[in-house]
């Protein structure tokens, strides 16, 4: 708290193409998960536009934004946010319920989302009686259901260990790229573990002091 | 989202939090009982009120008068106190105009009151009395032995229809009421059920069973021709045939019936319609008076030149028009005085008392909300924290599309939930107290030798109001705490621990 205004994001001039995976990095304040709360409508710049399939979020309305994140984006968290009080069937059926998706359609999408990350048979259980590994499956399903056009990771490894944080970028990389003619979603995902970027992401942004400092193509 | 879905979702949350949520609805339900509690009691105290005037007799009647001065129609016009007398068209009160207004919707009886003045006498123990005959008179020579040494006392006897016998001036009386119209029956008020049983050095109630001989002035009809007269069953008029008696078409005769003392009121004055407030000696049945034809006041119209008889017809100076209820007096009213009648009723003076009672009630209310407006402190304070326990659940709701909207209706039906809830238990609750306070004072009046009386009403829409109060009172209270919730930085909620 203060007077001092900190520029977290700063002068960034960014184009993703749809169906990219892009992965930022950057050290811890140098404003990569400020980007990604910007591209999910969760923050405002004070100036610039931000463009989602051709409709700038800058100027968009509270009500306007809130359908994006509903429709247009999932939102993966390195402290997973799952609602303890509720099962995981319940967790990933929240997004259905805000998107106003009928009833009837609900259990199979929630079934389908479930699934798709292999917890399907734990869908009674509550996000305690989980590990951090299917919790975080359990944040992508959530994420999912309402099959987003993009979907957002903020150090989705950063709770958990190698080789569980392994399992989920590919568990993401699958997602990104469905197969069977299915569109390919576009990912963004926030991490600081260079690695698993080079080995996933089409396209590495690093970021320092608020602004972007590297771009790199791995593949 | 959806209602049904925010429904499920606050009920949830409710569910958390059980024994806090729980406490609040607690506190709601207290102030719906205390607003209950007070309401029910200015209610329960109005209508025992208004009870007791309806049963007086005087609440639910109209009295109509043939319309005579300065009507709408015309007829006999006053000017600085001068009344001078057209060629008129107003409508007679006879027997069409009665039957005619006892059809109308929510009347239940009409008829002619009779009160006259007469001498009433105790027929001394021992001495049988005459037999009664319906409608016949003994003639006044032959008087029965009354009590010796006794003064001869003259009152007011009024004719009392069976609508009356629900009259509360009857409760607690000594005896019964009539057991028909045609019983030569009378029941007596305090005063002269006092006065008769000082002369016969008797309690009051021993006058039960006695007899009671009334003399009275009788209006006799006269045949239009002297020459075919002929009397039955009274005294023939004495002296010469009357030209003015005859332009009349009656003549007053003295005349005596004796009746069965039947009961004795304790306390209070049947009210016998508008015209009786004053309230009379002794009661005997309508019917009965009616048939004795007494002289009374109204019979000087007739003397003053408007004779029956000479209008071909029986007519009445008033009637008095007994409805079902105090709601009905004002839609008879309107119909009779739109039949061409003059009206008066004690409506108006039922309306003052229920500004008075709705004034009552108001300020009872008033003091019933303030613990109300004390449980919806508790209301801000559990969805304040609420908010602070569920920072990063409102977070998780808004980054997977919650708007602003969504946040704030979930608080407000929370709030209205927990009202809605309170606001039932504290309308059983209410209910109890009442149930409880009506008991404890029927014991009381009981104790007090006084009959149980109902202070206590719940009306169902006492019970729907007070509900929608709780619920309204409750979404006020979640006003703030919604807007807090709803304003909260999605950002900021993620981050917090």
């Amino acid at each position: 708290m203060g007077d001092a205004l900190i520029r977290a994001a700063d002068g960034i001039s960014l184009e993703i193409p749809r169906g990219e995976f892009l992965a930022i990095l950057g050290a811890s304040g140098s404003g990569k998960s400020t980007l990604l709360n910007l591209l999910a409508g969760l923050d405002r710049p004070t100036s610039g536009a931000i463009f989602a399939d051709g409709h700038d979020l800058a100027k968009m309305s509270g009500e306007e934004l809130a359908h994006h994140r509903s429709h247009t984006v999932g939102m993966v968290f390195q402290a997973f946010h799952l609602l303890p009080r509720m099962t995981l069937e319940e967790n990933v059926e929240l997004p259905l319920r805000l998107a106003e998706v009928p009833r009837s359609e609900r259990p199979a999408r929630v079934g389908e989302a479930l699934d798709r990350v292999l917890l399907g048979p734990r869908r009674g259980h509550r996000p305690s009686e989980l590990s951090g590994g299917e919790q975080q499956r359990a944040a992508i399903a959530r994420a999912l259901v309402n099959r987003p056009t993009i979907l957002l990771a903020d150090e989705p490894t950063g709770n958990l260990d190698s080789r569980t944080g392994e399992e989920i970028l590919r568990l993401i990389e699958e997602i990104h790229r469905p197969g069977g003619g299915a569109p390919a979603v576009t990912v963004i995902v926030v991490t600081h573990e260079r690695a698993l970027a080079e080995r996933y992401a089409d396209r590495i942004v690093t970021m320092s002091d608020g602004r972007i400092s590297g771009e790199e193509r791995p593949r | 989202m959806k209602l049904g879905d925010l429904c499920e979702l606050a009920a949830r949350n409710l569910r958390e939090s059980l024994l806090r949520n729980s406490l609040t609805t607690l506190g709601i339900a207290v102030g719906v009982a205390s607003l209950v509690a007070m309401l029910s009691l200015g209610i329960g105290l109005q209508q025992l009120a208004m009870r007791r005037l309806e049963r007086t007799g005087l609440f639910d009647s109209v009295m109509v008068r043939p319309r005579q001065l300065g009507g709408p129609n015309g007829g006999a016009r006053q000017r600085f106190g001068i009344v001078t007398t057209q060629p008129e068209a107003v409508r007679p009160l006879d027997e069409d105009a009665r039957q005619q207004i006892a059809k109308l919707p929510g009347v239940l009886e009409v008829y002619s009151p009779v009160r006259f003045n007469a001498e009433a006498d105790l027929v001394s123990a021992g001495v049988p009395a005459a037999p009664a005959t319906s409608g016949a008179t003994a003639p006044s020579g032959a008087v029965p032995e009354a009590v010796p040494g006794a003064p001869r006392r003259m009152t007011a006897i009024s004719g009392l229809p069976n609508s009356d016998s629900t009259n509360d001036a009857f409760d607690g009386m000594q005896g019964r009421f009539f057991s028909s119209q045609q019983a030569q029956e009378v029941i007596l008020s305090n005063d002269l059920g006092q006065s008769l049983a000082d002369d016969a050095k008797i309690q009051p109630s021993a006058l039960i069973g006695r007899t009671l001989t009334l003399r009275f002035p009788q209006r006799q009809a006269r045949p239009a021709s002297a020459a075919d007269t002929t009397q039955t069953g009274s005294q023939p008029p004495s002296g010469a045939e009357n030209p003015t008696e005859l332009a009349l078409g009656f003549t007053i005769v003295p005349a005596e019936k004796q009746f069965t003392i039947i009961g004795v009121i304790v306390s209070g004055q049947p009210g016998a319609g508008p015209g009786g407030f004053e309230g009379s000696g002794a009661y005997i049945p309508l019917e009965v008076a009616q048939q004795l034809d007494p002289i009374q006041g109204s019979d000087l119209r007739d003397v003053m030149g408007e004779a029956a008889a000479a209008h071909g017809g029986k007519r009445y100076a008033n009637l008095t028009v007994r409805t079902d209820g105090t709601s009905a007096v004002a839609a008879v009213e309107a119909s009779i005085k739109q039949m061409g009648y003059q009206t008066f009723s004690l409506l108006d003076v039922t309306r003052n008392l229920q500004r008075v009672f709705a004034v009552f009630d108001m300020f009872l209310g008033i003091f019933g909300s303030l613990a109300l407006a004390v449980a919806s402190l508790g209301i801000i304070n559990t969805l304040v924290m609420a908010i602070l326990e569920r920072r990063r659940e409102i977070g998780v709701l808004k980054a997977l599309g919650a708007a602003d909207r969504d946040v704030r209706t979930l608080f407000f039906v929370e709030a209205a939930a927990m009202g809605f809830l309170g606001g039932a238990l504290g309308v059983a609750l209410g209910w109890s107290i009442g149930r409880v306070i009506n008991a404890g004072t029927t014991f009381y009046l009981h104790r007090q030798g006084l009959p149980s009386e109902n202070i206590w009403s719940v009306p169902w829409w006492l019970v729907l109001a007070a509900m929608g109060f709780s619920v309204l009172v409750s979404l006020a209270a979640g006003t703030y705490p919604a807007s807090r919730a709803a304003r909260l930085d999605p950002v900021e909620a993620l981050r917090y621990e």
